[in-house]
């Protein structure tokens, strides 16, 4: 599949999902089970993303000083908790990733 | 008409506050596309065809990793269906307008337009023609997001590798998953579907991801619904993200 094509389906998927309750008012209705578990999305999918970018370094497991992505990551996932803000987040792993590679080269 | 242009312009102003927050995404979305080898024109075009922040991120990270077309979709599905909550929510204020209009509004819902609305809509009850408010905030930020990705692709081409700008994606989700983990059933769903997506990382197509993610949802409903008949007791994040890397 192209990205051409990912981002065509993609694309209809998102819109179907934001259109379907508005279009289906009043004849669908979400169980609650369904949307306490919709509130778990994020932190999962998300996470489910960001592990194997930290932990995996070139196809495997790694923990170890010279990963330096995973260290740069949990100082961001500290300064994530402190500041609450997205784009110091940013700048603190970039800034974080920077540093090791140049000190610990 | 006047009516219209008042809630439109309403809507408008309600998200301009959104919109300075917004545009550095655009432009790191914009960049990092790039990085992860999209082209320029489909990096542009994603912000227009999908039209998510964050699934549009992913997409890029994923795309990098060489992830097949099939697992991508799945992806963005989930992450997305959040907006559904969004869609039932807004539902009852937009019940009596034509389908052609809630196509356009649907298609413009995303968490920033979504905020400012339900706020409007809560305090004002149903208008005939509040659903101009919606039309304004998703409008501008629609704009918002375009120029911004524009810019960023812009800018991006000039950054060099050395720089590691692919390492901001997963920055990206970090800073997006820390302020959700409120409680335990949230911190236990991150971790058990990140210590999924290392277990099933092998797993052919990727599709260790969607099982990480899926494990990740049920242990957090899971967990909620237990806790229901205990207390609602907190634990600290960063203790807990430390114990999973003992593991």
């Amino acid at each position: 599949m192209t990205i051409w094509l990912v981002m065509l389906v993609g694309g209809l998927i998102t819109f179907g999902i934001r259109f379907s309750l508005i279009y289906a008012f009043g004849r669908l209705h979400i169980p609650e089970t369904m949307r306490k578990a919709l509130h778990y999305v994020p932190p999962a999918a998300l996470s489910a993303i960001v592990f194997p970018e930290l932990f995996i370094r070139s196809g495997s497991f790694e923990i170890s000083l010279d990963n330096h992505r995973l260290l740069a990551g949990l100082f961001a996932v500290i300064v994530a908790g402190v500041s609450r803000n997205t784009l110091v987040t940013i700048l603190a792993g970039m800034v974080a990733l920077f540093v090791l590679q140049v000190v610990l080269r | 008409m006047n009516e219209q242009r008042k809630y439109f312009w309403e809507g408008i102003r309600a998200e301009i506050p959104l919109l300075i927050g917004v545009f550095p995404f655009g432009m790191i979305y914009g960049a990092l596309a790039l990085d992860a080898g999209l082209s320029a024109a489909a990096a542009q075009m994603m912000s227009s065809m999908v039209f998510a922040g964050s699934a549009q991120f992913i997409t890029a990270q994923l795309a990098k990793d060489s992830t097949p077309g099939f697992v991508i979709v799945l992806t963005i599905a989930v992450v997305n269906l959040r907006h559904m909550l969004y869609s039932a929510s807004l539902a009852p204020y937009l019940a009596s307008v034509s389908t052609r209009w809630k196509m356009l509004v649907s298609y413009l819902l995303t968490d920033e337009a979504y905020a400012p609305s339900i706020n409007h809509y809560e305090n004002e009850g149903i208008k005939p023609f509040s659903h101009w408010f919606l039309f304004g905030a998703g409008a501008a930020l629609w704009i918002n997001w375009q120029i911004s990705t524009a810019l960023g692709i812009f800018l991006g081409a000039a950054i060099p590798d050395s720089w590691s700008l692919d390492f901001a994606l997963p920055l990206t989700f970090i800073a997006m998953v820390v302020p959700v983990l409120k409680n335990r059933p949230a911190v236990t769903a991150a971790l058990s579907a990140g210590c999924v997506a290392l277990a099933a990382y092998s797993l052919p197509y990727k599709l260790g991801l969607i099982v990480a993610a899926l494990v990740g949802i049920a242990v957090g409903t899971f967990l909620e619904k237990r806790m229901k008949s205990t207390s609602d007791e907190k634990l600290p994040i960063q203790a807990n993200l430390r114990n999973s890397v003992d593991e």
